[in-house]
């Protein structure tokens, strides 16, 4: 899996979500993005939705997907280099 | 006879400045309302990342609201405020960003904040208040219409305190004046001296 798709995808996430004081290096691929990693809530996965539609092509057609792909970076690469259009 | 209730203490957001119950907390030199706001954020030690999550008018009543509530215990507060762009200016925001039908792509965090009355339930979360709370549009700060919300509110034993004020955003314009109004306090709370605390730092 491509490292730079990841590489994207915590940038994308710090410029679109307003994460203030967390850089790229700082997440780890593997890292929970809700919860107690880095603590997104329930607007920032609808906004990841939009995200992953806008960017990359893929609909979601049920949100409760998005639990499972936004789980880490390395779960949303994996899921986008599998669906992306 | 009607009951005497006092403005506890005040905060005005404007001109590059912060300043509590009159005397300065923050001055920066920035000019655009993102810099001034993360400016004072990190100047007065604020620890709230999702500040930088919210739209302009609940960044300046939050900033506004904190620091006059940053040491207060009690949680029955209303929240009365006022202005006159009600959320026009992050309206306008969200309009630009659908305006286009092959990019129509709405957002939701933007979205959340298309009602004014979303700055107060910025701050009452930051403050666990679960009271009363009213956000009137009007053309101008209005004391008599606070005044007499506010004191009816405490006259009925719905609120213990109240948060009053106005809280105006619009096309980087910005102007916030928040003051307490409790049983026991400084300045009686009255229009004419809800005015006069009001034109404080205006007449600066």
């Amino acid at each position: 899996m491509s490292s730079d798709l990841k590489q994207e995808l915590k940038e994308k996430i710090i410029e679109q979500l307003n994460l203030e004081d967390v850089t790229a290096a700082e997440i780890a691929d593997n890292d929970p993005l809700f919860g107690d990693g880095l603590g997104l809530d329930s607007i920032d996965a609808l906004e990841l939705i939009v995200m992953l539609d806008k960017d990359y092509g893929i609909k979601l057609a049920d949100p409760k997907e998005g639990r499972k792909i936004f789980e880490s970076i390395a779960t949303m690469a994996a899921y986008i280099s599998a669906n992306k259009a | 006879m009607e009951k005497p209730y006092y403005i506890e203490s005040f905060s005005h957001v404007n001109n590059g400045g912060v300043s509590v119950n009159g005397t300065p907390a923050f001055k920066t030199l920035e000019t655009d309302f993102k810099s001034v706001m993360k400016a004072a954020y990190k100047e007065l030690g604020l620890d709230y990342p999702k500040f930088f999550k919210m739209d302009n008018l609940s960044k300046l009543g939050f900033l506004a609201a904190e620091v006059i509530l940053k040491d207060e215990s009690e949680k029955n507060i209303a929240i009365v405020f006022s202005n006159r762009a009600a959320s026009l200016d992050t309206d306008r925001g969200y309009q630009d960003s659908i305006k286009d039908a092959t990019q129509y792509y709405p957002s939701p965090s933007v979205f959340v904040y298309t009602l004014a009355n979303i700055c107060m339930g910025e701050i009452s979360i930051k403050h666990k208040i679960h009271s009363e709370n009213c956000f009137f549009v009007m053309d101008e700060f209005s004391p008599e219409t606070l005044s007499s919300y506010a004191s009816q509110l405490m006259d009925e034993n719905k609120a213990e305190k109240v948060l009053c004020g106005w809280v105006d955003v619009d096309n980087e314009k910005y102007d916030a004046f928040l003051y307490v109004v409790a049983k026991k306090g400084t300045f009686v709370h009255s229009d004419a001296e809800i005015n006069r605390l009001y034109k404080t730092t205006h007449e600066q």
